[in-house]
């Protein structure tokens, strides 16, 4: 009897295991211990202190099963050798607990300046595809209304491949690579994603009338995916007039995907459709390990420790964090306070037009949850 | 195998520098980039005179689809404006020759001999071997800048007021360098090349560019976070130009923060002038265009040290073509920015606030901005307000 039980569990798993290799391949198994999982926070550069202070505060106050394992690393200059020492330890973290959430690290423009941690991290831990979720948020008035898309990136090659060189001196070249293997993962994520959340369209964004190669295998591959997937919406748009579209007739977008650098590009443009990187959620997903970090990549370093930083981008991407753990329940509650404290105009934070701190805004978000429940 | 290289290189030489003495255009150019530049010389000046007529000559490119009935508004509307220009039509249809994509010498040779033209839209033809025909002009003429201004046209209402955006792009290299191979099957490298004398010029000639339009400001848009030394040779030169011009504020921003800035509010630009490599000024330049209402709005200028393009960037439009219902206002606006390269401002000041004052009454304007009106009809209406 119980050896049959243990078959049937064993192949109960053999399933899952085959299903995950098969199709949803991004599924994996965080660190639990307790009952609580172990997640790596990277508060980041800027206003990366004070948000993730909010989340936290939150985070506790709702109770959620999470136990914070914090690394304080920075892209800031510092002199020593010490920040790569914390790179590699947030690397280490990550692998081990398979889930993090983040702010943005500083990268540098000086030539001498390290190389991008955001990016070396992306490319290290293999989480290739970017997810920016850009929507209006209710009670919120911007120039545009009803945008409800969603810009799928590629995040470990393409412009970002890091590969440069002088042939003499005045004249650069700097490597952009695509490649099937990738260009196929991306497009195949997207439509999963697509058909997973309910999206009907799936855009493929590329510049193919001029880098006929190298977006062109990027669109080729997209549209031989696309045929896996019959009952998706599809087109492919180039990426200037995308950027023009999105600013006049930005309802016409679902899903979009494109490589890294149009991603960096249409991410921000769409942003600021919505009320900028303040409120937009993101995260990074890849076999193994799955990044949840603001969807618009900016550090903020302006108004660093003043106090002003809006929370709610950080805060959005915990509750999507949660709700990949499968804790509905706490991301739900938290998602709807903060809707609720910014629908109700009274506390907001300044790039939303109000005045009110980090601080007073996250209390009002606890006081909001209080008087939910 | 060695000798015949060694016979091929000098003759190669020979061959380049015979064409570099051929082509006494591009002498100057060279010895321009490495002399140190006297900061008051003017990058791609206008080099026109006047025939005996009193007229300067243009080229005209009608271009394809809805082209020959927007050229034919902007004529109407010049020669009721009396401006002192003869046109010269020109046929660009591309040719195979050495199978390479070129443009009719006869075309070639006009616009060499006139300095400037203006140009319609023109449709790539689909098939082996046709290199977009705009990258072939602009390759042929080495036109360097792209600029392109962005204004709010009173009486089409967009989402965002008081846009008056100016965007300069290198138009040379960059991302767009053509250079691509298949390293194997399923890898591809694309090399964006950046280099100091193409820097250079686009930024001296946005620096000038600012002085002449009387803004104060300009701002390099760049990616140098990431392409450390390809924009950071971009960025890097910028700051030694600025220099040059001290009476101009020079500053960098990040691409990222530029298109997310332009799309919260576009305003805070209106006293700049952006300069930027290829791709994202291709970008930005037609996020700017959505910004106040669509291609069909936005002039644009090729500007080289010989010779400078004026064009409409939006398409071809073959579903109206020859029906009467095409605006015209784009190619219109960039003929204006022609104008006040040749140094005919009076007219082209005259002509552009009859093209507003038109737009703005609303009640002849194209079926594209909402109106009834047709191509003719419109001209019409600027050609009374004139």
């Amino acid at each position: 009897m119980l050896s049959r039980g243990s078959r049937v569990l064993a192949k109960a798993n053999g399933l899952t295991s085959r299903r995950t290799m098969a199709t949803a391949s991004d599924i994996f198994k965080p660190t639990k211990f307790g009952g609580k999982y172990t997640v790596t926070l990277i508060p980041g550069d800027g206003i990366g202190a004070e948000v993730s202070e909010s989340v936290r505060e939150i985070f506790k106050a709702d109770n959620v099963p999470i136990e914070w394992e914090q690394v304080d690393v920075s892209g800031i200059e510092t002199g020593d050798k010490h920040s790569e020492e914390l790179f590699r330890e947030s690397i280490a973290s990550l692998k081990r607990n398979q889930l993090g959430l983040k702010g943005i690290l500083h990268t540098p423009v000086e030539r001498s300046g390290h190389q991008s941690f955001n990016v070396a991290l992306r490319q290290e831990l293999d989480i290739y595809a970017s997810i920016v979720l850009v929507k209006n948020i209710p009670g919120y008035e911007t120039r545009h209304k009803n945008v409800d898309l969603c810009i799928i990136r590629e995040n470990t090659e393409g412009e970002y491949s890091g590969l440069e060189h002088q042939s003499v001196a005045g004249v650069v070249e700097s490597l952009k690579i695509i490649t099937r293997a990738k260009s196929e993962r991306i497009a195949k994520f997207a439509f999963a994603f697509a058909l997973a959340n309910n999206r009907k369209k799936v855009t493929c964004i590329h510049k193919a009338n001029i880098m006929k190669l190298a977006d062109g295998l990027f669109r080729n591959t997209f549209k031989k995916v696309a045929e896996d997937y019959p009952t998706l919406e599809t087109n492919d748009m180039i990426v200037d007039n995308a950027s023009m579209q999105c600013v006049s007739k930005p309802q016409q977008f679902d899903v979009m995907v494109m490589p890294n650098l149009y991603g960096g590009i249409l991410s921000n443009i769409a942003a600021g459709l919505v009320g900028g990187p303040g409120v937009v959620p993101g995260c990074n997903i890849g076999r193994e390990v799955a990044v949840f970090e603001p969807g618009c990549r900016h550090v903020g370093l302006d108004i660093k420790g003043k106090d002003q930083a809006n929370p709610t981008a950080l805060l959005l991407s915990g509750c999507m964090m949660l709700r990949h753990l499968g804790l509905d329940d706490h991301a739900n509650r938290i998602s709807k306070a903060v809707y609720d404290v910014i629908q109700a105009g009274k506390t907001r934070t300044r790039d939303m037009g109000g005045n009110s701190t980090t601080h007073e805004f996250t209390r009002a978000i606890l006081n909001q949850m209080e008087a939910g429940s | 195998m060695l000798t015949s290289r060694s016979f091929a290189a000098p003759a190669r030489q020979c061959l380049r520098r015979a064409t570099a003495a051929q082509s006494r255009t591009f002498a100057p150019v060279l010895s321009r980039t490495y002399a140190a530049v006297p900061s008051n010389e003017k990058v791609a000046k206008f080099k026109g005179t006047k025939g005996n007529d009193g007229k300067f000559t243009v080229t005209l490119i009608e271009g394809d689809g809805i082209g020959p009935e927007i050229s034919q508004a902007v004529k109407d509307i010049y020669s009721a404006a009396g401006v002192p220009i003869k046109w010269e039509p020109v046929d660009v249809t591309p040719r195979l020759k050495d199978g390479k994509t070129v443009i009719p010498d006869e075309a070639i040779e006009s616009v060499t001999r006139n300095y400037v033209a203006l140009k319609g839209p023109l449709a790539t033809p689909i098939g082996k071997g046709h290199v977009s025909l705009n990258l072939t002009l602009r390759r042929t003429f080495n036109l360097f800048a792209n600029l392109r201004p962005c204004v709010s046209i009173a009486g089409y209402k967009t989402p965002y007021d008081n846009v008056d955006t100016v965007l300069i792009r290198e138009n040379t290299e960059g991302e767009y360098s053509g250079i691509e191979h298949i390293v194997v099957d399923g890898v591809v490298q694309s090399i964006k090349l950046i280099t100091r004398e193409a820097s250079e010029r686009v930024l001296r000639f946005a620096f000038q560019h600012a002085k002449e339009i009387g803004r104060k400001k300009v701002r390099a848009v760049h990616k140098a976070t990431i392409m450390k030394m390809s924009d950071g040779l971009f960025l890097n030169t910028a700051r030694e130009v600025s220099k040059d011009y001290p009476d101009i504020e020079f500053d960098a921003e990040l691409l990222d923060n530029t298109c997310l800035k332009m799309v919260t509010d576009p305003v805070p630009y209106n006293d700049k002038v952006l300069v930027m490599p290829n791709l994202y000024g291709d970008i930005l330049s037609d996020m700017c265009a959505g910004l106040i209402g669509g291609l069909g709005l936005t002039p644009s200028g090729n500007i080289g040290d010989e010779c400078s393009i004026f064009e409409a960037v939006h398409g071809s439009a073959p579903d109206i073509a020859g029906k009467g219902l095409a605006n015209p206002t784009a190619l219109l606006l960039s003929s204006i920015m022609m104008l006040q390269h040749m140094g005919l401002n009076e007219y082209a000041s005259r002509i552009q606030s009859a093209i507003f004052a038109t737009l703005k009454e609303g009640k002849s304007i194209t079926g594209d901005l909402g109106g009834k009106a047709s191509t003719s009809e419109y001209a019409d209406a600027v050609i009374k307000r004139l």
